[in-house]
């Protein structure tokens, strides 16, 4: 069974009296467990498209549906709880919060979205800043770490609480190549570890090399998709 | 909760000279209004105690009527011997009454002999009054002070204005009930201060010598008044007597007795709730600094963690979640300049003991205040400054709470 199946999905914004068709007709299917890429050049609709897998946003037209649930249909509060328990997030700019700790910051998904007991946080999260070697500057807090470690504590965050799913929109964008590939590398390992479906949108090139199945977006149309094996199909 | 409180406290650390700058606005406002209250207070209950202790008591009891017509202290609505026998029995049984006073009050003529001036008498039992008024004797400037039969204290301004000294002889003339007019020599006891100010002209006498002035067969008296162990239970012993004396009734079947607190009997009374209003405005002072500040303090909080919002709710957060933390923000913040506010304020109200300030009320000088607070006064200021920031969170975190994960992330 699909992960996630979008059937014609649309997305329009209205701007004033103008209406912008950001995605248009969009179909695919994600199996569990893919690490799939959706690529384009700026405003072709990865991040909407992300924004509607990732819950953040409802689909003007067509049907998507993750992990088995129809996203247009979840109210505001229904949706923070599938996305606390179903997502999870890696953002560009890593969005850590500035006043917790690496330790915290990882811990923050499983205390304040879905309440998990003391002992089981602390041996989740002690795994994950091993898995992600930031176990010696768990103590630290964000602005006393590089870039690539905020973002593999911000992959650590995401994975935490087990969820079918990942969404990094330009998770590479704020780094530099070598931390760049360092980072891709993590997500991937962290795919094999813990099965979780990874998607990842990104203009770059080389990274998009990194991914086993590419979808190749364009004026928000699905312009073709490339399976490089090891990943599911769509 | 706690993680709430923790990741709040250090949301207030981030920003600390805002947070510092807030919270002492906060305590600014304690402090003013603690220590208004604390001296106000202080005014209040030296003003009440300073007429309840010399002149009043705290509650009286006359015949049905005789409040509405006391400025002509009749005589017709004196309390007879059987009814004032009923009323001391019940105020004997009655723990919270510490003494009691009986007084016949009425209006006479002072002559020195050359001249006459009016006066209104209070003829007592120098054994009861002291007790029931403690500050009485304390009145006393000149002279001996105690109350003796066949002697007179007389107020201040008179003894000046009638050229009379302690040990003169002066002639009292009263109007009996029944019409006829009678005098009494007597000796000036002792010159006493007003308490109520320079227009006082309240002398007092033996109540035998009262009774005797007046002719009475029987004694009749105008009024009891009562001194309380606790003023606090002002109303409670007013309610208990008046359900105690409601089985009293006339012919026609109304109440034979009236009850009445020192408020209804002085208007200082007004002065005290005019103190009131005053602490009252200082209060709703302090509501808008704190709502205003704490809510300016959360605006410019939430505005400045769009992003981090946005990250929160996108990770899955609650709405409900993301208003607590808010909403505990503004309640740490306040707590924080509470607590500040109650220190300083306290601290400042135990400077004005140790100073000692002096000031005059009525005919007193040289009265020392002596400002105080009590418990319950410093935990509702504090609880009000708690709620109102509260109340002055909300706005901003229900903005938090309702932001849209996706507007909230692509803010810059």
């Amino acid at each position: 069974m699909s992960l996630i199946k979008a059937e014609n999905i649309k997305k329009d914004y209205q701007v004033g009296e103008l209406i912008i068709t950001a995605l248009d007709r969009v179909s695919f299917e994600i199996e569990p467990a893919s690490f799939v890429s959706f690529v384009g050049p700026s405003g072709s609709g990865k991040t909407t498209l992300l924004n509607l897998i990732g819950c953040l946003d409802k689909p003007t037209g067509g049907t998507l549906k993750v992990a088995g649930a129809d996203v247009a249909s979840l109210d505001r509060r229904e949706r923070a709880a599938f996305r606390g328990t179903n997502i999870g997030f890696i953002f560009q700019d890593f969005n850590l919060i500035p006043v917790l700790t690496v330790y915290e910051n990882i811990e923050y998904p499983l205390l304040m979205v879905q309440s998990v007991p003391a002992a089981e946080r602390k041996k989740r999260v002690t795994a994950l800043l091993e898995a992600v070697g930031m176990i010696d500057q768990k103590d630290k807090y964000p602005d006393q770490i590089s870039g690539g470690q905020k973002q593999r504590v911000a992959v650590a965050r995401a994975l935490v609480t087990n969820p079918k799913l990942i969404l990094a929109d330009e998770p590479t964008a704020n780094l530099d190549h070598k931390t760049a590939y360092m980072v891709i590398e993590l997500m991937k390992k962290m795919r094999d570890e813990f099965k979780t479906t990874f998607i990842f949108s990104t203009h770059d090139q080389k990274i998009v090399g990194e991914a086993e199945i590419v979808y190749m977006l364009e004026d928000g149309e699905l312009k073709g998709k490339e399976v490089k094996g090891g990943g599911g199909n769509g | 909760m706690g993680n709430l409180f923790k990741i709040a406290i250090r949301n207030l650390m981030r920003y600390k000279r805002r947070t510092i700058l807030t919270a002492s606005l906060v305590a600014i406002g304690m402090i003013f209004v603690l220590v208004f209250i604390a001296i106000t207070g202080s005014f209040k209950n030296m003003m009440i105690g300073g007429i309840t202790d010399s002149m009043l008591g705290h509650i009286q009891i006359h015949k049905k009527g005789y409040v509405a017509s006391i400025d002509n202290s009749p005589l017709t609505l004196n309390l007879k011997p059987q009814a004032v026998a009923k009323i001391e029995q019940i105020l004997q049984r009655m723990p919270d009454i510490k003494a009691y006073s009986p007084r016949i009050k009425f209006a006479g003529m002072f002559s020195n002999f050359t001249e006459t001036t009016p006066i209104r008498l209070n003829g007592v039992y120098p054994e009861k009054e002291p007790k029931t008024v403690p500050l009485l004797l304390a009145r006393i400037i000149e002279g001996e002070k105690r109350i003796t039969k066949g002697e007179i204290l007389i107020p201040e301004l008179l003894a000046k204005g009638m050229k009379v000294k302690v040990g003169d002889s002066i002639v009292v003339i009263a109007t009996n009930k029944d019409g006829s007019v009678n005098g009494k020599q007597l000796r000036v006891g002792g010159i006493m201060e007003s308490a109520t100010g320079p227009g006082g002209r309240d002398g007092y006498i033996h109540i035998e010598d009262a009774a005797e002035i007046l002719r009475m067969d029987q004694m009749e008296i105008s009024e009891i008044a009562m001194q309380l162990t606790d003023f606090g239970k002002l109303h409670t012993v007013e309610n208990r007597l008046i359900h105690a004396l409601s089985g009293q009734l006339n012919n026609q079947g109304k109440p034979i007795f009236e009850i009445h607190t020192w408020e209804k009997l002085s208007p200082f009374y007004h002065l005290s709730r005019m103190i009131d209003a005053m602490a009252f405005f200082v209060k709703l002072m302090l509501i808008s600094i704190v709502l205003v500040s704490i809510m300016n303090v959360m605006v410019m909080a939430v505005y400045e963690r769009i992003r981090e919002i946005g990250t929160i709710a996108a990770i899955g957060t609650r709405p409900g979640k993301i208003l607590s933390m808010f909403v505990i923000e503004g309640f740490s913040l306040a707590v924080f300049g509470a607590l500040i506010g109650n220190g300083f304020g306290l601290a400042i109200i135990y400077i004005l003991r140790q100073v000692k300030i002096t000031f005059s009320f009525a005919m007193h000088t040289g009265l020392v205040l002596m400002p105080s607070i009590r418990v319950s006064e410093i935990l509702t200021v504090s609880l009000i400054v708690v709620i109102v920031a509260v109340l002055g969170s909300l706005q901003p975190a229900f903005k938090a709470s309702r932001m849209e994960p996706i507007k909230a992330l692509r803010h810059v």
